[in-house]
């Protein structure tokens, strides 16, 4: 039997909350069946991750624009389908908590522990006009696509949500 | 047939995949190797679950038993 752990990768495209939980799911799984997870947040991935306050100064006027229309925090993320003006979502997190689902603030945290690794995207981060303090400490790194695509060609499992 | 005995039982009634899974490889990292956790859950993804991760991680499974919605799962950590 191999003793070298197996990989994998999941890159969060989407700022989307059910994208995100999905993503928390998978990666939290195949962290528990002892596979090196690395997750890959970026574009709007980027909002599951940043911080609500953005303390950072030092923005251009278009990114200080991006800003304030493309707020931050996982608590902010709507649903992909029938958010409904967030009334889906409200639906959503209250049959979640019926039945005793953690919720993606709780799922973070959990993968962490369990040693999940969270990479954001520089360009990304430059096209929304984020820095390094605008994202929660689970972020270990800040890479580009070449540290991606390495850890993506070791892995076994390589995802894209 | 000789009932399966556990050195700890963890109650995971209610609680969804992910969550069985990660608590058992949570709970079995804390214990000693040969030793036995008894899963308590009442998601039936248990059934496909737990032999996909014991295959995967190399623990071994003892046993799935299923009464009153319920299953009981007895894995044992291996050397």
């Amino acid at each position: 039997m191999a003793e070298e752990k197996e990989n994998a990768t999941i890159v969060v495209f989407s700022g989307e909350l059910d994208k995100a939980l999905a993503a928390f799911n998978i990666a939290t799984t195949a962290a528990a069946m002892d596979i090196e997870v690395t997750m890959f947040f970026t574009f709007w991935g980027l909002n599951v991750v940043t911080k609500e306050k953005t303390d950072a100064g030092n923005k251009n006027p278009l990114q200080k624009m991006m800003g304030m229309v493309n707020k931050g925090g996982a608590r902010r993320l709507k649903l992909s389908n029938m958010n409904m003006l967030g009334g889906g979502k409200l639906a959503m997190k209250k049959l979640m908590a019926d039945f005793h689902m953690p919720s993606l603030e709780e799922m973070m945290p959990l993968a962490k522990e369990l040693g999940v690794r969270f990479l954001a995207c520089t360009t990304s981060m430059a096209l929304m006009g984020l820095e390094e303090a605008d994202f929660i400490p689970e972020v270990e790194d800040f890479v580009g696509a070449a540290t991606y695509v390495e850890i993506a060609s070791r892995s076994q499992i390589n995802l894209f949500i | 047939m000789k009932p399966l005995q556990a050195d700890k039982v963890i109650d995971c009634i209610g609680l969804f995949c992910p969550m069985p899974i990660v608590k058992t490889a949570q709970q079995l990292n804390e214990m000693k190797e040969g030793e036995v956790l008894e899963v308590i859950a009442d998601d039936k993804g248990i059934k496909s679950d737990m032999p996909a991760w014991t295959a995967k991680t190399g623990h071994k499974l003892l046993g799935i038993e299923e009464h009153d919605g319920e299953f009981h799962v007895f894995v044992k950590k291996k050397a």
